[in-house]
């Protein structure tokens, strides 16, 4: 018989001796194990959900042109005189065009670079939509459809129609869900628009579109490329945006200054625009992995617990056992072999209750009108949390075993057979 | 089998500080050599179960030098001492000491399984023949905590003996028995002898115990006053 499979016998028929102790320890870190990933599945299904509701719309960077002020004023550059300085009053923004210049070839460059996983251009114009005597003021995006759905899910935020019928019907809009109601149009209908530079058109409603955010919705429309650039009576190559989705989300600011500098325009990453957002998940990821600790750790020194009162008690056992030559190293394994033992039994049977949980979780209906894409509580099933949970078990229930099977493996035999 | 030294002791000496410094054991040397019976005697208090615990290993605490088949035994290492006692010395004790969690056959096999040397089934067949010597045979499978006193006591000398210890140890193995179970495992532990030419090394305070094995040392306030040979 192998040392191992000894020692782990001894260790069975240690732990079979005091069966409702051992339970209870397993079921602590069982219990632990099990809301430890419940816990993180759930809160970071709702992080997920909450920060796709931004991140998911928003482009990794974005090239634009910027109104802002000459960086160089004029007097300075002409008296280039750094010695004296220069007062130039009512400073103004100089005229930008709102179009990306030389869109055309910037988008064929994008595209063959490797670090971008995809573009979609867009165009937007400020419109009205006319309801009796009430002008509604609203944006309408022009997008390129089938791009904006693979890049940035725009299907999700279509609960009504098919977005793609923007770009097979010509003249057709998607309305926001709130100016849908305010105009109190449905799909087929037609809306007449008036453009900011006072021409008027009539479109067709193929989509209602709901972001989940009520002010966004009620201000916001979509439409295709075509159309947009036909409000603005402007040719196709007229840009004004142009969103890139990156392979690696990290590289988007160094990114968005390359970009900035190769093409001349003004870019944006996602980490400037949304750095709260990132703020936050973190946080919540903070405390729910915070709060799963502490339950592991409080299973830990169940586990101590017991295993020390199960060393007071088998005293006589151990002695024997070293008397009998069976080394402290020994009776330290044999120690070890119980609490690893509870710790690995607990941790995958509280993997599998976890994994219920989770799912029990999910069927739980959840219908908010701000979320159209979502009907039960999100849970997120990445394994990183069952991994993480199992290693975490072995390693407190490891940790709670060495110090009472170290302090096992150094009793005296002599003390406790003479003690009698 | 020839006569050799089994066990020597020279020189030991041990301390307690414990409550007050004492001295328990003054310059204990002797020599034990193989099929001997010999018994250790003395008053309460005079040393003799600390010598039997510096013999048998499981006491490194002490002054001097201890033999064990020839091998030195002091400044050896704990696991190295294990192994020893494992292999070489058998142990039986005023109380049984058997492990409740474990069938009385497993209890005898256990040292075997530790040392290794045979199969499993080669071990309870062993442990069986041991348990048939000794009359307890239909036992086997009892669970240890079901058993009486004298049983146990007898369960406890199969478990010495299973590795085939060049010695057996006993600390007043017969202390805690009626006379009638005294009397079965003296006659066992004679009958070793006799027949095996085990060499034993018993404590004991029982007088009529001590007179009928081979050899009597008698020990006072730490020393050995009478060397019985």
């Amino acid at each position: 018989m192998s040392s191992f499979r000894l020692l782990f016998e001894v260790a069975l028929a240690l732990m079979q001796a005091r069966r409702k102790q051992t339970i209870v320890a397993g079921v602590g870190v069982l219990f632990s194990i099990a809301m430890f990933i419940t816990l993180l599945g759930f809160m970071n299904g709702l992080n997920m959900l909450l920060d796709g509701l931004i991140l998911n719309r928003t482009p990794h960077v974005r090239l634009y042109n910027e109104v802002k002020a000459r960086p160089k004023q004029v007097s300075e550059e002409y008296f280039n005189d750094t010695s004296k300085k220069y007062f130039v009053s009512s400073v103004r923004p100089f005229k930008v065009r709102k179009d990306i210049y030389n869109s055309a070839s910037i988008l064929k460059s994008l595209q063959q670079d490797i670090r971008v996983a995809g573009i979609a251009p867009r165009v937007s114009v400020q419109v009205f939509f006319t309801i009796g005597s009430i002008d509604l003021a609203a944006v309408v995006n022009g997008i390129d459809v089938p791009a904006e759905i693979k890049l940035f899910n725009f299907k999700d935020y279509v609960p009504e129609g098919n977005p793609i019928d923007a770009m097979n019907i010509p003249n057709s809009i998607i309305l926001g869900k709130g100016i849908a109601e305010k105009l109190m149009v449905q799909l087929g209908d037609m809306v007449p628009v008036t453009t900011s530079a006072g021409e008027r058109y009539t479109l067709k409603v193929v989509g209602i579109f709901q972001s989940g955010i009520a002010d966004y919705d009620k201000v916001t429309c979509f439409a295709s490329l075509a159309t947009t650039q036909k409000l603005l009576i402007q040719n196709s190559n007229y840009i004004s945006d142009i969103q890139i989705k990156l392979k690696d989300l990290t590289t988007a600011p160094l990114l968005a200054q390359e970009f900035a500098k190769k093409y001349q325009v003004d870019a944006e990453d996602i980490q400037t625009a949304n750095a709260q957002f990132e703020t936050g998940s973190d946080v919540r990821s903070i405390i729910s992995y915070a709060v799963g600790i502490t339950l592991l750790v409080v299973a830990g020194f169940g586990i101590y617990n017991i295993l020390n009162m199960m060393i007071y008690e088998k005293m006589d056992t151990i002695a024997i056992l070293k008397a009998t030559g069976f080394s402290g190293k020994d009776v330290q394994s044999i120690f070890i072999y119980i609490a690893l033992t509870i710790g690995i039994i607990g941790g995958v049977c509280g993997v599998l209750v976890g994994l219920l949980l989770s799912y029990g979780i999910d069927q739980i209906p959840f219908i908010t009108p701000a979320l159209p894409t979502v009907k039960t509580f999100p849970v997120d099933y990445n394994p990183k949390y069952y991994v993480t949970a199992t290693v975490f078990a072995i390693v407190t229930t490891y940790l709670a075993g060495y110090f009472p099977a170290k302090k096992a493996s150094v009793v005296d035999p002599v003390v406790i057979i003479r003690g009698k | 089998m020839s006569t050799s030294i089994v066990l020597q002791a020279k020189g030991i000496n041990k301390f307690f500080s414990d409550p007050v410094p004492q001295q328990v054991l003054k310059d204990i040397h002797f020599t034990i050599t193989s099929g001997e019976f010999v018994s250790v005697v003395g008053k309460s208090g005079c040393g003799k179960s600390t010598l039997l615990y510096i013999l048998s290993t499981m006491d490194t605490d002490y002054t001097g030098e201890l033999f064990l088949d020839g091998e030195k035994m002091s400044n050896q290492s704990e696991s190295t001492l294990a192994a020893i006692r494992n292999k070489k010395i058998g142990f039986v004790f005023q109380f049984h000491y058997l492990l409740n969690e474990f069938t009385v056959l497993e209890n005898v096999s256990l040292p075997a399984y530790k040392l290794n040397a045979l199969p499993k089934e080669a071990i309870h067949d062993k442990a069986i023949q041991l348990l048939k010597k000794l009359g307890i045979e239909h036992l086997a499978l009892k669970r240890a905590n079901l058993l009486s006193g004298g049983e146990k006591q007898r369960v406890a000398i199969a478990r010495a003996m299973i590795n085939d210890p060049i010695i057996i140890m006993g600390d007043e193995p017969t202390g805690n028995l009626d006379k009638k179970n005294t009397a079965i495992v003296f006659d066992i532990f004679k009958e070793l002898t006799m027949e095996f030419q085990q060499t034993l090394l018993i404590v004991t305070h029982d007088d009529a115990f001590a007179r009928n094995t081979s050899r009597t040392i008698v020990m006072d306030d730490g020393k050995i006053v009478e060397s019985g040979l």
